[in-house]
């Protein structure tokens, strides 16, 4: 199990490394976001009324574009060179790489979300210390990582690749989507945590079901 | 094609004709017509055995898929794919059927209630599922790709109509099981599930032969060419 781990974490700092050295992923990455959110606030008007409603939304859609946008980039940098050739000949199970893969995506939107949020709370004159939105957010992270990192593995191997990822990845994130909206409305309007324990347990379930499925699933996605 | 599957494909179409002239004449001659929605009502007979059907077809998928990644035979893929065809288009039929008697009696074409988004969103996830087979590099590839969509795909389900269910719901769900409907009805709406359900068989049965020999041709070629 710790031998798993090392393993695991070596596959993680590869993706880390590369990243410090390049600065491919993050930096695009956040300015997209940003600019989702500075697009949205416009399309949809920020008036004090309007901030209740559509808010949470569009952080939301700002991650979830911004996820989409970083998930693309973590397979796609291994189609290179034919790095990803390199990382199946590694003498680990395909699941260590899932898990290592992940690991690099849940980081990478996990480092955008912790900028573009308070962005996002300031712009809106919200509260800019809410512990409670961090926990939602690294739940749906998780969700999205899980089902990405399987995704964009498979994506990367047809022939319409920047496109597909969205189309497969979207549909099926819907339940964390809406429930991290639900819960975001929850923690934005002060409401109880008794309010906001259904969309945690939703996100929490569709975690666990997507770690479990996609771990049993990668190996036939990555095989050759 | 041997002696046993066109006798068991001659009894199947055979049933299929009989089952889809008696849903019709029910559905228009020998069901009553609703007290409170009228006529408009008669859309159901059709709305919810395809409702049904698609929801078979993804199940079909997702049992197809685990059997091909375990056994990796060719028919699995081929049942899997072509239920998913036939699931594509029975829930584009649920989705246009479904605003069509909305309109009247609720007055709105489409809310966003648990089964209709999730139909909604089952589609989308489907649509998704032919895309990658489609523009896969290689059919092998696709094979594979497609049978992983339609294992995770399908797992979402009753995660998005929970998810769903939670956020708002509208759909009059229990009326067949609160006997709300009258006898006639309720033979009336077997019927034409087992009319559909039949139907649902016999295309896929079609489909899956067409795609085995496909890929027969494909390996025949293969070897021609080496």
């Amino acid at each position: 199990m710790n031998k798993a781990f090392t393993k695991i974490f070596t596959i993680f700092w590869k993706d880390m490394l590369t990243e410090f050295r390049t600065r491919e992923i993050i930096i695009s990455v956040l300015v997209f976001a940003l600019l989702v959110l500075v697009i949205f606030s416009f399309a949809f008007g920020t008036g004090a009324d309007m901030t209740e409603m559509t808010a949470p939304g569009i952080l939301w859609v700002a991650l979830t574009f911004g996820g989409i946008i970083g998930l693309t980039r973590t397979f796609a940098v291994e189609k290179e060179n034919s790095r990803l050739e390199g990382l199946m000949l590694c003498p680990v199970d395909r699941a260590v790489i899932y898990w290592g893969k992940l690991a690099g995506s849940f980081t990478f939107m996990l480092a955008v979300a912790v900028v573009v949020t308070p962005i996002f709370l300031a712009l809106f004159n919200l509260p800019i210390f809410l512990p409670r939105l961090a926990l939602v957010i690294v739940l749906a992270l998780i969700g999205f990582a899980s089902v990405g990192t399987l995704f964009s593995a498979l994506a990367v191997n047809t022939r319409a690749r920047d496109i597909m990822l969205p189309i497969l990845f979207l549909p099926v994130v819907v339940p964390v989507i809406v429930s991290a909206v639900k819960a975001t409305v929850t923690v934005l309007a002060g409401a109880p945590w008794g309010d906001m324990l259904t969309w945690l347990q939703i996100m929490i379930a569709f975690d666990i079901i997507y770690l479990v499925a996609a771990t049993l699933v990668f190996e036939f996605v990555v095989e050759e | 094609m041997n002696g046993k599957h066109a006798l068991r494909n001659g009894i199947l179409w055979g049933l299929g004709f009989a089952l889809m002239i008696a849903a019709l004449y029910m559905v228009f001659i020998y069901v009553p017509t609703e007290k409170h929605t009228g006529i408009i009502q008669r859309i159901f007979y059709f709305h919810v055995p395809v409702a049904w059907v698609s929801f078979l077809a993804f199940f079909i998928t997702f049992i197809s898929s685990i059997l091909y990644l375990w056994k990796r035979q060719t028919k699995w893929d081929a049942i899997a794919c072509a239920s998913v065809e036939v699931g594509v288009i029975f829930t584009t039929l649920v989705l246009i059927t479904g605003p069509i008697w909305a309109k009247p009696v609720w007055g709105i074409w489409w809310t966003w209630d648990a089964r209709l988004t999730t139909s909604l969103v089952l589609w989308l996830i489907y649509i998704a599922y032919l895309l990658v087979r489609s523009l896969a590099t290689e059919p092998a590839k696709g094979a594979r790709y497609s049978a992983v969509i339609g294992i995770v795909g399908f797992i979402d389900v009753p995660i998005v109509f929970l998810t769903v269910n939670m956020w708002r719901t509208q759909h009059p769900t229990t009326i067949i099981f609160e006997g709300g409907l009258t006898t006639p009805m309720l033979m009336t709406l077997l019927v034409c599930i087992a009319a559909f359900t039949v139907l649902y068989v016999l295309l896929v049965i079609q489909s899956s032969g067409l795609k085995t020999m496909e890929a027969e041709i494909r390996r025949l070629r293969i070897i021609k060419a080496e």
